[in-house]
C-alpha cells in the first residue's frame, strides 16, 4: 500500500474509533436512562410474548412454546432494529440537539467512516441488548431452548445488520432535511420493514403485494434464520437460503445508503440546514 | 515538505466574488407556500496572508456566520469561490478540513460528557490516537486555564466562560493553521473575555495561525486584528487596518467609523436575520 494511502487509512481508522469512543462515553454518562429504557423494552416485549399463553387460555389450540418462542424472536428483532435505527438517526439528530453537528461535519473524517463508526457501535450495543433482552424475557416462560444454535443465530443477526445499516443510513439523513420530523420518519421505515417481514406471523398470511415486498426486506431473512436456528437448531450449513439474500441485500443497501446520505448532506449544505438550529 | 513550509508561500485565504443565498418563507399564495430569495453574501472578495488576524464586523444577519460556515465547508456557495491555502473549500473539503478549526459563540459540546471526553473523541476525528492525546489534552486544558480537578466533570456544570476555554482548547488541539472565530467572546463575563482574548493572541504568536475573527466587539477587533472588514447586508464594504478606517471616516472610534460606513449604529438590528 502506498505511504499516502496508508496514512489516510490510519487516519480514518482512528476516526472510526473516535466515533465508537464517543458513543461509549455517552452510554456511560446516560447509563441510568439506558437501564430505564431497557426495563421499558422488557415490559413491551413481555406484552407481546404473553400473547401465546393468552391464546391458549382463551381456548386456542396451539403449540404455546413454539408460538411464544416465535413471538420472542420477533420482539427481540424489533427491539434490535429499533436500536440500530435510533443510533444511526442520532448521527444527525442528537448532534443537532447538542449543537455539535457543525464540528463533527467539518472534521476531516470521511462520511462513510463516520457512518460506519456509528453503525459498528449500533451493532455492538444492539447485540448486547438483544442477547440480554432475549435472556431476561425467556426467564418468564418455560421454554425448552436446548436445541437452539445460538452461534448460527448470532451470525444471521450480524449479516442482517449490514443491510439494516444501509437502510439506517438512508433514514439517518432525514433529520438533516427535516429537523423537526425527520426522526419520526426513521421509525416509520422501521415499522414498515417489520410489518412486511413477518415479525409476529408468517409472511404467507400477508396480501400478495406485501409478500412480494417481503422478499426484498432483509428482516424477512433475518427473522426466518433466527427462528430456524433457535426453534429447530438449524446450523450455519443449512442457512444458505437466508444468508445469501442477506449478503446480497447488504451489498446493495450499503452503497445506496451512503449515496442517499451524501445527497441529503449536499442538500443540507446547499440550503443551510447543516447547523444547530436547523 | 512539511505542512508549514508547503503553505508558507501562498495566501492563507482567497475569497473571490463569493455569493450565498437562502430561501425564506414569505407567506402563502393560496395553498402554496411563497418563498423569497435572501442574499446572505453578495460578491464578497478578500485575501488573507499567513499569520494575519482579520476581524469582520457586522450586525446580526450581515453574513458573518455565513462566511465562516462557507469557509468551514458546511455550506455550498451560489457563486464565486473560496480557497484555503490553495484548496477549494467546495471541491477539496477534506484537505481544507485538515487545515482549519473553529470556535463559535456557542461552545457546542456533548454537555453530559467531560472536557477530556469531548476533546478525546474530537481529536480522533483529526487522526490523533490515544497515546498522542493522553498527555496532550490535560496539558492544553491547563494552558487555557481550565482547572485540572474539573477535567472529569460534565461540561453542563461549567460556566459559559469555562466552556469557551474548552472550545479554544479543542480548536488548538488539532493545530489548525486557519482558525475561524465566530463571536468567541459574546456573552462572556469581562474576566473570561480577557482570558479568551489573551489566549487568541497566544495562539497567533506561538502557533503562527491565521485567524479570521467575526465579532461584535469593536474594541476586541481593534486590539486583536491587523485589518478590519465591515460586512453590511452581505457586502464587504470596507477592509483596512482599524487606524486607516478611523482616518478615512474622520472617526475617533471604530464604532464611529462603522456608523459612518454603514449609515447605522452597530447595535441596530436589521429587519431580517440571514445567518
Amino acid at each position: 500500500m502506498p505511504q499516502g494511502a496508508a496514512a489516510v487509512l490510519r487516519h480514518e481508522l482512528i476516526g472510526l474509533a473516535g466515533v465508537f469512543e464517543r458513543n461509549v462515553y455517552l452510554v456511560r454518562r446516560y447509563l441510568w436512562w439506558d437501564v430505564a429504557f431497557f426495563v421499558w423494552t422488557i415490559a413491551n416485549t413481555l406484552t407481546i410474548v404473553f400473547i401465546g399463553e393468552g391464546i391458549e387460555a382463551t381456548g386456542g389450540d396451539i403449540d404455546v412454546e413454539r408460538i411464544t418462542t416465535q413471538l420472542l424472536v420477533g420482539a427481540v428483532v424489533w427491539a434490535y432494529l429499533g436500536v440500530i435505527f435510533e443510533i444511526l438517526t442520532e448521527t444527525v439528530a442528537w448532534e443537532r440537539w447538542e449543537g455539535t453537528i457543525e464540528y463533527t461535519f467539518m472534521a476531516p473524517l470521511s462520511r462513510p467512516i463516520h457512518l460506519f463508526g456509528m453503525g459498528l457501535f449500533a451493532i455492538v450495543y444492539g447485540v448486547i441488548r438483544a442477547v440480554l433482552l432475549f435472556g431476561v424475557v425467556a426467564l418468564f416462560f418455560d421454554l425448552n431452548l436446548g436445541q437452539a444454535d445460538y452461534l448460527a443465530a448470532l451470525v444471521v443477526l450480524l449479516v442482517a445488520s449490514i443491510s439494516f445499516l444501509g437502510i439506517g443510513m438512508m433514514t439517518a439523513v432525514l433529520p438533516l432535511i427535516s429537523p423537526e420530523k425527520g426522526t419520526q420518519l426513521g421509525f416509520m421505515a422501521q415499522g414498515i420493514l417489520l410489518v412486511i417481514s413477518g415479525v409476529y406471523y408468517p409472511v404467507s398470511i400477508l396480501p400478495e403485494w406485501m409478500q412480494w415486498a417481503s422478499t426484498i426486506s432483509p428482516a424477512t431473512y433475518a427473522l426466518d434464520g433466527l427462528r430456524d436456528s433457535i426453534l429447530d437448531g438449524d446450523g450455519l450449513g443449512s442457512m444458505g437460503d437466508e444468508l445469501w439474500p442477506l449478503v446480497l441485500i447488504g451489498a446493495v443497501s450499503i452503497p445506496i445508503g451512503l449515496w442517499v446520505f451524501r445527497i441529503g448532506e449536499q442538500y443540507a449544505k446547499r440550503h443551510g440546514k447543516l447547523k444547530r438550529s436547523g | 515538505m512539511t505542512r508549514s513550509n508547503h503553505h508558507s508561500s501562498m495566501p492563507a485565504v482567497v475569497v473571490d466574488g463569493l455569493r450565498k443565498e437562502f430561501f425564506r418563507n414569505d407567506g402563502r399564495a393560496g395553498l402554496r407556500r411563497r418563498r423569497k430569495r435572501v442574499a446572505a453574501l453578495e460578491g464578497v472578495s478578500f485575501e488573507m496572508h499567513r499569520g494575519e488576524t482579520l476581524a469582520i464586523l457586522g450586525q446580526n444577519g450581515s453574513g458573518k456566520s455565513t462566511l465562516v460556515r462557507l469557509l468551514s465547508t458546511l455550506l455550498l456557495d451560489d457563486g464565486g469561490s473560496a480557497h484555503v491555502f490553495g484548496h477549494d473549500v467546495a471541491a477539496e473539503t477534506r484537505a481544507v478540513r485538515r487545515l482549519i478549526n473553529r470556535v463559535s459563540v456557542e461552545a457546542s459540546f456533548f454537555k453530559k460528557m467531560s472536557a477530556v471526553e469531548n476533546l478525546s473523541y474530537a481529536a480522533r476525528f483529526y487522526g490523533m490516537p490515544i497515546r498522542e492525546t493522553r498527555e496532550r489534552i490535560p496539558e492544553i486544558l491547563g494552558r487555557v486555564g481550565f482547572p485540572r480537578k474539573r477535567m472529569g466533570e460534565p461540561l453542563e456544570d461549567m460556566s459559559r466562560g469555562m466552556q469557551q476555554k474548552v472550545a479554544l482548547a479543542r480548536a488548538l488541539l488539532t493545530a489548525p493553521i486557519l482558525l475561524l472565530l465566530d463571536e468567541p467572546t459574546t456573552g462572556l463575563d469581562p474576566r473570561s473575555k480577557l482570558e479568551v482574548q489573551r489566549f487568541i493572541r497566544e495562539i497567533r504568536q506561538i502557533h503562527d495561525a491565521t485567524i479570521l475573527l467575526c465579532t461584535h466587539d469593536l474594541v476586541e477587533a481593534e486590539e486583536l486584528a491587523d485589518r478590519v472588514g465591515i460586512l453590511d447586508r452581505g457586502r464587504l464594504i470596507e477592509l483596512a487596518p482599524a487606524a486607516e478606517l478611523r482616518a478615512k471616516y474622520d472617526a475617533v472610534t471604530l464604532e464611529d467609523a462603522f456608523f459612518a460606513a454603514t449609515g447605522k449604529a452597530f447595535e441596530d438590528e436589521p429587519e431580517e436575520e440571514d445567518d
